[in-house]
């Protein structure tokens, strides 16, 4: 079915059918060369791209050494499986990868890395709560996983106890 | 509602009418938001997955928040009626094709629509016929709002709603219109809305989204900055900015093609409706290559006896699920039926087609 690029070996992902004099001709043709052929552009910069620049840029300045890989204490997720895979695996991530991740906000957001639009109502103490959540939630799987069964009723009922508590109204 | 009173009527965004519905097909806004305390997807345990699956079920048709909405349990629906949603715009081809527990919820006329667990827990758009980008962000923006008194989402101050991929992560909101530009291609000058989108820094992609092709001439045009701007900003130089210089373009080509080619788009069109009329087997791609031009000459006025909405209605209703779904009906098989071979389908599209175009 994947048809390959008529330009070179890459799947071709741009399909055109033109008609031409009546005769109809079809281009089958792999991003790169659609855009040489400036039939399109690339449809977005994939992250895995961003990521890729990212790391290239850096190499050399600062390596990252084995015995300390980049990891969130939240959730596991490590900088380079965020590379891989191009998805964050917690909100907490946003803070724990902050310095690799800004450059890259910034190249993919027009040189933004604040943001300035809406806000929740009760955006006050909720990033607060939501950050302990997280956090608690994150020991509850590992009580869970080394069968600890106490300490896991325990999380379970501070994890109520915090979802529970009013978040008090921002300052107006 | 179930998904099989779909097959037979069109969607409200497909009614041909609207600001601009000579090129611009549909308006839609989305969100992207992640419930609060909870991992982004890739990192929930299934139990976790679940558990944001229910909540949100339960939250989300409890809440209101459009006419008549109906839940669909994605991850337990058949493939056929996965691709039914998918062709409609309802969700993704990576959410119908997904594994993990995951749902929908649509409103009766199917403007208004939420996936939930697709790569974020909430996915939510708004979805209008022609250009009517500023009612679908207040309407999304009004969801949000109802949403958010019942369920916390993930925030921060510095970077706003976080996403799992930092490409969303801010306002969370993609704006996207889908247009129609034959005369571009006719013309050859395609190329000229593409460098303008890519000036804009926008994202141009085909009729269902991310790595499909612009079958039919019809090209999804996106915001990609989502943060460091105000929702109503984006909306606004989406609006006044960038779509009117691309249809601009369009109609320019469109004028062009009548005034130095008229036979010759005559002739395409008619021999478009021919075929249409009398194919006794038809691929969806050539299907959708001819609905385009009879489309041209229906807004070029060069044709009067189809209407706008029925072609745009076919456009929907030839595509792959929705002839075989249609079939199964047809025959009273409710439930998914086995794959049909491609020469079947062909054939029952093509009927479909003669039918509905007065043919033979």
């Amino acid at each position: 079915m994947k048809k390959k690029c008529d330009k070179c070996d890459k799947p071709a992902t741009i399909h055109l059918t033109e008609i031409v004099n009546g005769q109809k001709m079809e281009k089958h043709l792999c991003e790169d060369c659609a855009e040489a052929e400036g039939i399109t552009i690339k449809a977005n910069i994939p992250i895995s791209q961003l990521l890729e620049d990212f790391v290239l840029q850096t190499v050399g300045e600062e390596e990252e050494t084995p015995s300390t890989p980049m990891t969130c204490e939240v959730c596991g997720m490590t900088f380079s499986e965020f590379r891989d895979k191009g998805q964050l695996g917690c909100p907490n991530d946003y803070e724990a990868f902050r310095e690799q991740l800004l450059p890259i906000l910034a190249r993919a957001q027009d040189g933004n890395t604040q943001h300035v639009g809406k806000a929740p109502r009760r955006a006050g103490t909720a990033q607060q709560k939501q950050m302990a959540i997280l956090r608690l939630r994150s020991q509850l799987k590992q009580a869970i996983t080394a069968e600890q069964y106490e300490r896991a009723a325990d999380l379970r009922d501070q994890i109520k106890q915090v979802e529970a508590a009013e978040p008090e109204r921002p300052a107006e | 509602m179930t998904l099989s009173d779909l097959t037979h009527r069109t969607s409200e965004w497909l009614r041909g009418v609207g600001p601009m519905h000579d090129v611009v097909i549909s308006s839609r806004v989305r969100l992207a938001r992640n419930l609060a305390g909870m991992p982004f997807l890739r990192k929930c345990t299934a139990q976790q997955q679940q558990e944001i699956a229910d909540r949100l079920r339960t939250e989300i048709l409890s809440a209101n928040l459009a006419e008549g909405v109906f839940h669909v349990d994605v991850a337990a629906a058949g493939p056929l009626d996965r691709a039914l949603l998918a062709e409609r715009h309802l969700i993704s081809r990576q959410h119908a094709d997904a594994k993990h527990p995951r749902g929908v919820a649509v409103s009766g006329d199917e403007t208004f629509a939420v996936m939930i667990n697709e790569e974020d827990h909430v996915r939510m758009q708004v979805l209008r016929s022609g250009m009517q980008m500023r009612d679908a962000f207040e309407q999304i923006n009004a969801v949000d709002d109802r949403l958010e008194e019942r369920v916390d989402f993930a925030y921060s101050n510095r970077y706003g709603y976080l996403t799992a991929c930092p490409t969303n992560v801010g306002t969370g909101l993609r704006v996207s219109v889908m247009l129609h530009l034959p005369a571009l291609r006719l013309t050859g000058e395609l190329d000229k809305a593409v460098h303008a989108a890519r000036d804009m820094r926008l994202a141009i992609r085909g009729l269902y989204g991310e790595g499909t092709d612009a079958s039919g001439d019809f090209f999804q045009i996106s915001n990609q900055i989502t943060l460091g701007r105000a929702e109503e900003d984006i909306v606004e130089e989406f609006l006044t900015q960038i779509v009117p210089e691309i249809l601009n373009y369009e109609r320019k080509a469109r004028e062009a093609l009548l005034k130095h080619n008229s036979v010759e788009i005559d002739d395409k069109v008619f021999r478009a409706l021919a075929l249409l009329r009398s194919a006794r087997r038809l691929a969806s791609d050539e299907m959708m290559a001819l609905l385009s031009l009879l489309r041209l000459g229906i807004n070029l006025q060069r044709i009067d006896e189809v209407d706008l909405k029925t072609v745009n209605e076919l456009f929907l209703i030839g595509q792959p699920a929705h002839v075989q779904k249609m079939h199964a009906l047809r025959r009273g098989l409710e439930g998914p039926t086995a794959a049909m071979p491609p020469e079947e389908r062909d054939e029952i599209r093509a009927e479909v087609l003669r039918q509905r175009l007065g043919g033979t």
